[in-house]
């Protein structure tokens, strides 16, 4: 168990902090951004929300595995496939978990007045510097949010998992899949026991995430 | 233009500017501007929608215009011909936001800072606190602008805008807010920084004391063109069009058609539509397609009690008093001729002549004191 649980645990890492640099500059493109087809963008970052895990993780697999050109690719390059490994863990997951750190980062950051972007760079700041000390400060809220649900839903993530990874232990074997494992086998007590961890870790997590966001002053700067 | 070898004027913003914007009730109109400013207040008046954020819009960048040109002196901010558009941040343009836009999780300093980014970091505090001081903040200077005042907040805008030293500087509508004593300080200091730094300002507005007070020059904006544009003097004592003139003050504007002319007194004669009231105008060339105003001050209209003999004036209308309210010094009365005059008085002459609602009075007007004006189009 303790196997599954530092794997499960590394692998929210990792897809959390990918997810973070990727979701910073998806969420402000999608939010300021004046293109036509932004809409088709948006959409595709929604997916995973609405698909079953089993079409995402199935196209995932398709994608990554030994006949796609990008799975050839990546042969070559590392001498092993993707499929049924952490790093394709890592690729499903961060496909999968995409829209719980987009959007609430783009939530926050379309919550800001965009008068103090076009203040920003009448002062002459550049794109990049009105990022840095105006989006992101103002942003925080949503982007802490983005990063802890990313993290939290990658804890508890099933099927893309089962058909990107399989059932390998200490490879590909998450909590929630030997929770799966464990109640094949009719073992029910320790499928309780593990269950029960991934609900106390779960629960705590968003129960520190509500509680920050109503404490401590996240919404001090916002003034009439 | 000579500008190179002119130094009074190296800062002149001169605006070539068309493009269509949203006007009120999201009809389409079209700015259609062409004007220079030069170093000192310059007046941007209009009714809203008249296009008057749209044109400092373009002149900052936040807007592009459909064709124009826009320069300072001689840097070439936007040319629609060479494709040339300067992004905001590159402009050199300071530009008071009607809504401030503070960053609300800066402190007062950090927001004057923002635009010093390239100074090294001693330069930049002296600079700002040179600033602050100027404008009376220094005292707040760790304080958000969640915890300041709306004066101060005003102040703080425009300490931060002003500390890049900018060519020209934009304010939209900044004062409106204020009450009269707050806003005449905050002039007062815009004021003082400008004998130092002499650099255009452009300051829009749709209140007509804003005009006398600060301008030294005032352009009338109406539905996106230049109507009127010179001294305030010379502009609001020659209105010609209906923006100017309520500008100006003039409480009685009266569509009217011509019924006839007499070149040779120099007047002609105005139906006031409605009524059955003429009136008699200085005769002025019009177009007799477009519609046809007379405008007459509160204050330009004398009472009579009784009827008026031997009088040099023109018109003389015979009415009655509707109501009568005071303001301040000013009795405003409401006299129904055929058509609803406002006049104003001062109280003493409301006493000695004992007028009330329901008096009957007569209203004298002198022919120059209608002023003929045409909408130009």
């Amino acid at each position: 168990m303790i196997e599954a649980l530092t794997l499960t645990l590394r692998l929210a890492v990792i897809v959390s902090a990918i997810l973070l640099a990727l979701g910073l500059p998806l969420a402000y493109w999608l939010t300021f951004s004046r293109q036509r087809w932004k809409f088709f963008v948006e959409a595709i970052v929604s997916l995973p929300i609405v698909l079953p895990p089993t079409v995402l993780g199935f196209y995932v697999l398709v994608a990554i595995g030994p006949l796609s050109p990008f799975g050839r690719w990546y042969q070559a390059l590392t001498g092993h496939s993707l499929a049924f490994t952490f790093d394709g863990l890592v690729v499903g997951s961060v496909l999968y978990s995409l829209p719980f750190a987009v959007q609430p980062m783009a939530a926050s950051f379309s919550s800001i007045d965009r008068k103090l972007l076009d203040a920003s760079a009448l002062l002459g700041a550049s794109g990049w510097r009105t990022f840095w000390r105006i989006v992101l400060p103002l942003g925080l809220p949503g982007v802490f949010t983005g990063f802890v649900l990313s993290f939290a839903h990658t804890l508890g993530e099933f099927g893309v998992v089962l058909m990107i990874g399989g059932n390998i232990p200490g490879a590909t074997q998450t909590v929630s899949i030997l929770i799966y494992d464990q109640v094949q086998s009719l073992d029910y007590a320790t499928a309780n026991r593990t269950a029960l961890l991934l609900l106390v870790l779960c629960f705590t997590l968003l129960t520190v995430l509500y509680g920050l966001r109503r404490s401590s002053g996240w919404n001090v700067w916002e003034w009439k | 233009m000579s500008a190179s070898t002119s130094p009074a004027l190296d800062g002149q913003v001169r605006v070539r500017v068309r493009k269509c914007f949203q006007g009120p009730s999201s009809s389409s109109l079209s700015l259609d501007v062409s004007f220079a400013v030069f170093a000192g207040f310059t007046i941007l008046f209009g009714a809203s929608g008249a296009g008057k954020t749209t044109l400092l819009d373009c002149i900052a960048g936040l807007q592009t215009p459909d064709e124009g040109q826009i320069a300072i002196g001689e840097t070439v901010l936007f040319d629609s011909q060479s494709r040339r558009n300067l992004s905001p941040s590159r402009r050199s343009v300071g530009y008071l936001l009607q809504s401030l836009a503070l960053f609300p999780h800066m402190t007062v300093q950090q927001n004057v800072q923002y635009g010093l980014a390239a100074l090294d970091k001693s330069e930049r505090a002296a600079r700002s606190l040179q600033t602050m001081e100027s404008f009376r903040i220094a005292s707040m200077a760790q304080r958000r602008p969640s915890e300041i005042s709306g004066g101060e907040r005003q102040r703080v805008a425009l300490a931060r805008a002003l500390v890049t030293r900018p060519r020209v500087l934009l304010l939209d509508e900044p004062l409106t807010a204020l009450d009269a004593v707050t806003k005449s300080r905050i002039v007062d200091d815009l004021r003082a920084w400008n004998t130092m730094c002499r650099i255009p300002i452009l300051y829009v507005t749709h209140d007509r004391e804003d005009v006398s007070a600060l301008g030294e020059n005032v352009i009338v904006l109406e539905a996106g063109r230049v109507v009127a544009q010179g001294p305030p003097h010379d502009v609001l004592n020659r209105p010609q069009s209906e923006t100017v003139a309520q500008l100006a003050g003039f409480e009685n504007i009266f569509e009217c058609s011509a019924i006839g002319a007499h070149p040779e007194q120099g007047t002609m004669t105005c139906r006031i539509a409605g009524s059955a009231l003429d009136i008699e105008v200085p005769l002025v060339r019009v177009n007799a397609s477009l519609p046809l105003r007379v405008g007459i001050r509160a204050g330009d209209i004398l009472v009579a009690s009784a009827a008026p003999r031997g009088l040099s004036a023109r018109n003389v209308l015979a009415g009655t008093i509707t109501s009568l309210q005071q303001r301040g010094v000013t009795v405003i009365a409401k006299v129904d001729c055929g058509a609803e005059f406002e006049v104003h008085l001062t109280p003493g002459a409301r006493q000695s002549l004992q007028l009330e609602p329901g008096s009957q009075v007569w209203l004298v007007v002198k022919t120059y004191s209608c002023h003929v004006l045409q909408n130009s189009g």
